[in-house]
């Protein structure tokens, strides 16, 4: 837009394109926000279109990921054991999180004995409420049937077990990408869960924090090791509109962040075994690590939320 | 058409029992064995006459299947470590497989005529 006099009729410095626009520019004031270092800016009008006031509460969560109870390889032959260890590290926290998001990959090898001993010691866990969804592990032979029947009892399961829940005003989504893998493929969604999302976040105001959670990342960390998601960029195309996007996954046993515009990636430790950092081993098989600094390497994800913050707070922790 | 015939696993308990037979036969049977290790088929391609078997062995800690691309056999469950799958070829053509659980790990079976 070009910002010179065209119309100076008065002869005093303003036409009246120039004021109007000067005007608009008052009428809509700056509402700036700081986040992790990032400063952030919206105007009063956008916050104001957006709507819906959020309860005025804050909010905590915890991330638990990749437990894969039945696990007994060297690289931690006692996975239950650092199961339990994590939970009692969320029992031992001084304002207990509101409730648990688990990440997937709860068993090894979906056995019914192996969901058994995960529901067994998850019972030692002080916060009751806990929101699921499946790794690749827990869907081997049966398409996730028994996964559904077992951690979908709260929520209101879609098509092949996605949902979405609200809580202090943030938007929760819970996806489903490690179902009708497609050959020399990656992590995948689908059409029919794509549309559910779009329809999903629709009626919300742009200023609703979101937080997706899923198995396998939604960004692209080292495909050559299938670490990625092939249709999530649509997924994300939908949240863009979004003042404050956090991405959570399991799947690499290690955490990795990147931040791209409003949205948060993050993947969480495991609470089993770690994996190699992308491209630094043949494979990306279990990673043995001498015994003494295998908790070091395991842990859990802490996520809080701030009333009036944009981004959500993801603080790590690791079991030793 | 079911143009490979499944025949099913064998778990690590079964094939411990059945070492020395099996130690017998590959000395005189041809064995077309197909090794998944670091998350590859290995060899990728195999090529296999008409009738002959095809076993595949998981020598990774991580569990994979063996699926046909275009359902032209029966997939294996997953296979935990040391665990086998073996099929026998059919009609004579072109058959691609993956992991279902790792997809970026396919693997091809060229069936000639016996």
């Amino acid at each position: 837009m070009s910002e010179y006099i065209s119309h100076d009729h008065e002869h005093d410095g303003i036409d009246r394109r120039g004021f109007l626009q000067c005007m608009a520019w008052a009428g809509t004031g700056l509402l700036w926000t700081v986040s992790g270092g990032v400063l952030a800016s919206k105007t009063l009008a956008e916050i104001a279109k957006a709507g819906a006031v959020l309860p005025a509460t804050d909010l905590s969560f915890l991330q638990i990921s990749d437990s894969h109870i039945g696990f007994s390889k060297e690289a931690n032959k006692d996975v239950t054991e650092t199961f339990r260890i994590a939970l009692d590290r969320i029992n031992a926290m001084p304002t207990p999180p509101s409730f648990l998001i688990h990440t997937g990959d709860i068993t090894q090898l979906s056995k019914p004995e192996e969901f058994d001993t995960f529901d067994q010691v998850l019972k030692s866990c002080r916060t009751k409420d806990v929101f699921f969804v499946p790794g690749e592990h827990d869907v081997l032979n049966d398409g996730g049937k028994l996964y559904r029947e077992r951690y979908l009892k709260n929520v209101e399961g879609k098509g092949s077990g996605w949902y979405s829940f609200n809580k202090n005003g943030v938007h929760f989504i819970g996806l489903v990408n490690v179902l009708d893998l497609q050959a020399g493929g990656l992590g995948q969604l689908g059409d029919e869960q794509l549309e559910w999302l779009e329809s999903d976040v629709k009626g919300l105001g742009s200023s609703t924090p979101i937080v997706v959670f899923a198995h396998i990342p939604l960004w692209a960390v080292y495909p050559q090791w299938g670490w990625g998601t092939s249709d999530s960029e649509r997924a994300l195309g939908y949240l863009k509109r979004f003042g404050s996007v956090t991405v959570l996954n399991g799947h690499i046993h290690q955490v990795l962040q990147k931040v791209e515009g409003n949205v948060t990636f993050h993947t969480a430790m495991s609470t089993a075994f770690p994996q190699p950092a992308p491209g630094t081993a043949p494979s990306p098989g279990p990673l043995k690590v001498p015994a003494d600094k295998l908790r070091s390497l395991l842990g859990l994800t802490s996520v809080e939320y701030k009333q009036g913050k944009t981004a959500l707070a993801v603080v790590d922790s690791n079991l030793s | 058409m079911a143009l490979l015939c499944a025949i099913g696993f064998l778990n690590l308990f079964v094939v411990a029992l059945g070492g020395e037979t099996r130690n017998a036969e590959a000395t005189t049977a041809k064995q077309n064995k197909i090794e998944i290790k670091d998350f590859a088929f290995n060899p990728q391609t195999l090529t296999v006459k008409s009738g002959e078997k095809v076993t595949w062995i998981n020598r990774d800690e991580e569990p994979h299947t063996v699926v046909s691309v275009e359902k032209q056999f029966k997939k294996s469950s997953a296979l935990d470590t040391d665990q086998e799958f073996t099929i026998t070829a059919g009609a004579p053509g072109t058959y691609t497989y993956f992991c279902s659980v790792h997809p970026k790990m396919t693997g091809t079976i060229v069936v000639v005529k016996s």
